[in-house]
């Protein structure tokens, strides 16, 4: 830890958590610009890539060249160790920029150099100051090739182990949102948008107060820890039936599968926010389906009222799922936090508005690859879903049931179904 | 040797079986049972005709068979009808007493039984019972006989059981074939909880169900009276049937193994045990599980079941069953099938004991007999209700009878 990171954490009550969003390699500073179209209250924004000339372009406010020294601003070019050393190179700026938050936001797109080497490590930078640090990035389309595949989920992998929460969103689940006719420049503005507004949806759920509050460790349970990608979903309506839209918007949505990730989900977090004419049966009405589908998940529910909203009704939704393909869990037991002593015995929760945290907190080293886990975390990537059998709706068997001696007798049927057909079929009792 | 017109025959076509039961009517004026004749049924689908030759030939057996049984000569039966088509439910009539006393008459009465039993029913159905339930008299409810009684106004309800016409007349003519007369044709869960109940026990609420072959009937009795009929065509050879389909099995075994391995209910003695099944066509014989094979069953059976309670729960009949509920038919035979009911109904079960006749007591106790005995005991019912008319006035009735249908 350095000194000068020491003293801007001395003074310790905060009314306002600082929040402060990093946009990672070229990807990362895009998306930058889309949550820079409506500035988000409170938060700092910065840069951050190893190309000079694609930061120039970029709308941020604070712009930081990664590396110059080693890379010279001409960009990592794809190798993720390039990003990776110019990350190293800079570490002591880093330490800087990050001191003093609370929470740090970091933007990246996974598989080209600058984001999936200089990630983990800025994570890692990060934590060490004391802040909490949440990770939303894209993983690339499957037609940029497995090289960029692989190397993504790597990062990825590294980005889970040094991060608190990290939120993918795999590009190739795009194609349900674009038609055909859509431009390769539409294609990224899109993938660009949903990643700005799912950071506009966690900076609303952790920066407001709700009255029924979720606060980053609600959101830790959720993402950390977990060997899967969380997904993540925003949807709006306003209207009269604003609660039946929303709940319908996310049956549908592309990003959670039409649903299959909801009901594969084992912990969801809900975040709705509504303006003062929220009501209650309207949560109810959302829930209904939502608790309906994840029978099985945890589920965190917050909802917040804000003033902007009035009419309108905002749900964010991260759901994540345990992995169940024997990848033994990544992340090393969390080690017990190192808290200085003068800080430990201080009364922390006195005051709720105190927000001391220890400065420094132990991290991780990044995990070792051998080469079967690559194989494994490429096995594992999002195009490669596992199919789980859904709890949630039982389809017309495809199999034809030969009724036998009824084949030729006029059906019996109650209530919708064909008694001819045996029970244990129409049940889906299995025969071992 | 036999007065023919005191002989009382029931012949119930089934799916499984074709029962014929002869009864007389005795000195004392009490039924009692003197001949069985039973055959195999084969032209039979869900207790409707399928092939109406083969049936033919199955019946003319099963009456030769009581005919020597009985030493009696079979003219006419009482025919048991069921399938899928057969519908009961309940009608209401009304009818204002019109006398300036408000004395309620017989013509009152039977104006208000008229009124009830003016249904609007599909055209290619006909009822097959009216029964009445209780009378109303001005509201005033569960009078059973309200001649002499004051009112203005005097309603019924009735229970109707009603049926496609075409299918009931496949039976009749079935019967007619051979020469023999139909006296009337009586829905085969009426008649089995005829033979089955007691007055006390239709007095407090009973459900009887017959598990048959193909379908499965069931009747609720409250109050001394019919509250709900049905048919639920699914029996024993749907269970045979999920048997071969499940354990892959040819469907005769199915039905054997069933007769000898079968139960209703699943419990921890059957986990991992065996029963072979001996080969076909040389093959070696084949082990089935006989866990899967209970649980296909009790699966089966188990949905029946549930079927009938939540059509009883839906109409608020499941609290009135004070006396339980009584399971004939074949399937009162499967292992644990009362405990079965018991548990989804959430009452006593028990075995249909047949009561209140006397005759062959080897007849009487079994439970796949119960339906034919059941119309027998209809028929004599029916005797009973016309004794006092002469010779012609007999005639006469039966001609308007004839017409009448």
């Amino acid at each position: 830890m350095t000194a000068s990171t020491k003293k801007k954490s001395e003074p310790p009550i905060k009314k306002q958590l600082v929040i402060k969003v990093f946009g990672i390699g070229g990807a990362g500073c895009n998306v930058l610009g889309y949550a820079a179209d409506s500035p988000l209250e409170g938060v700092d924004i910065m840069a951050i890539n190893t190309d000079a000339q694609g930061l120039d372009a970029c709308a941020a406010p604070v712009k930081f060249v990664l590396g110059a020294g080693r890379t010279r601003g001409l960009g990592a070019g794809g190798d993720p160790e390039v990003g990776r050393a110019a990350a190293q190179e800079d570490l002591e700026k880093l330490q800087c920029f990050c001191s003093g938050a609370d929470i740090i936001f970091l933007l990246a797109g996974l598989g080209g150099g600058t984001g999936t080497g200089a990630a983990p490590i800025i994570a890692r930078v990060a934590r060490e100051t004391g802040a909490l640090v949440l990770a939303l990035v894209t993983l690339p389309f499957e037609f940029e090739g497995g090289r960029r595949q692989l190397q993504a989920q790597t990062g990825l992998h590294q980005l889970k182990a040094a991060a608190d929460a990290v939120i993918c969103l795999p590009n190739q689940k795009l194609f349900k949102l674009i038609d055909e006719k859509t431009s390769v420049v539409d294609g990224f503005k899109i993938s660009n948008g949903l990643l700005a507004e799912g950071l506009r949806g966690i900076w609303r759920l952790l920066a407001r107060t709700g009255l029924i509050n979720v606060d980053f460790a609600d959101l830790c349970s959720v993402t950390r820890g977990r060997h899967a990608s969380s997904s993540f979903a925003t949807a709006e309506a306003s209207g009269e039936r604003r609660a039946e839209q929303v709940a319908e918007k996310l049956a549908a949505h592309p990003l959670l599968d039409g649903g299959q990730i909801l009901s594969d989900a084992d912990s969801l977090l809900v975040s709705i926010v509504g303006g003062p004419d929220l009501m209650m049966t309207e949560i109810q009405k959302l829930m209904a389906p939502l608790s309906r589908q994840c029978e099985n998940a945890n589920i965190i529910l917050g909802a917040a009222i804000d003033g902007q909203f009035a009419g309108r009704l905002s749900v964010t939704l991260i759901a994540s799922s345990h992995c169940h393909d024997g990848v033994p869990a990544s992340s090393p037991p969390p080690a017990p936090e190192k808290v200085a002593p003068e800080k430990a015995a201080a009364p922390e929760f006195v005051d709720s508005a105190e927000t001391t945290r220890p400065v420094s907190r132990f991290v991780a080293p990044p995990p070792s690859l051998s080469e079967e886990k690559r194989e494994q975390l490429l096995k594992g990537r999002p195009g490669y879903s596992r199919k789980r059998p859904s709890r949630l709706q039982r389809e017309l068997p495809l199999e034809i049931v030969f009724k036998g001696r009824f084949e030729k007798s006029e059906p019996t049927i109650r209530h919708g179904e064909d008694l001819d057909v045996p029970t244990y079929i129409r049940r889906g009792v299995p025969l071992n | 040797m036999f007065d023919s017109a005191s002989i009382i025959v029931g012949l119930e076509i089934g799916t499984s079986k074709i029962c014929v039961v002869a009864g007389e009517i005795n000195a004392a004026k009490a039924l009692n049972i003197i001949g069985l004749g039973q055959s195999r049924s084969r032209g039979v689908r869900k207790g409707e005709i399928a092939d109406a030759a083969l049936a033919q030939e199955d019946v003319r057996n099963a009456i030769v068979e009581a005919e020597q049984m009985a030493n009696v000569e079979i003219r006419s039966v009482y025919l048991g009808v069921t399938g899928n088509h057969i519908r009961g439910f309940n009608n209401h009539g009304v009818h204002p007493v019109p006398s300036a006393d408000r004395e309620i008459t017989l013509e009152d009465v039977q104006d208000v039984m008229k009124n009830a039993k003016a249904i609007n029913l599909p055209a290619d159905n006909t009822v097959v019972h009216a029964i009445r339930q209780h009378f109303h008299v001005d509201g005033q409810s569960g009078i059973l006989n309200p001649v002499g009684m004051y009112g203005a106004r005097v309603e019924v309800d009735m229970h109707v059981v009603h049926g496609l016409v075409d299918r009931l007349k496949n039976g009749i003519a079935v019967v007619k074939a051979l020469q023999l007369e139909v006296d009337e044709i009586v829905f085969t869960g009426l008649a089995s909880a005829l033979a089955l109940l007691t007055n006390e026990q239709k007095e407090l609420g009973s459900l009887v169900i017959d598990l048959g072959g193909g379908t499965t009937e069931y009747v609720v009795y409250s109050e001394g009276i019919i509250k709900h009929t049905g048919v639920l065509a699914v029996g024993g050879d749907h269970i045979s049937n999920d048997l071969a389909y499940g354990l892959k099995i040819p469907l005769g075994r199915a039905e054997q193994l069933k007769l000898e391995h079968g139960s209703a209910v699943l419990d921890g003695t059957c986990k991992g045990q065996t029963v072979s099944s001996p080969g076909q066509l040389g093959l070696p014989p084949k082990s089935l599980n006989l866990e899967h094979l209970r649980r296909i069953m009790s699966l089966r059976l188990e949905e029946t079941f549930q079927l009938i309670e939540s059509e009883l729960s839906h109409l608020g009949l499941l609290d009135r069953l004070r006396a339980g509920v009584f399971v004939c038919g074949g399937g009162a035979r499967i292992p644990g099938i009362q405990t079965m009911a018991g548990n989804i109904f959430q009452l006593p079960a028990f075995p249909g004991k047949t009561n209140s006749i006397s005759g062959l007591k080897s007849a009487l106790d079994q439970p796949e007999f119960a339906t034919a005995i059941g119309l027998v005991k209809f028929g004599s019912l029916q005797t009973k209700l016309k004794p006092a008319s002469g010779f012609t006035e007999g005639i006469k009735k039966t001609f308007v009878e004839i017409f009448r249908r």
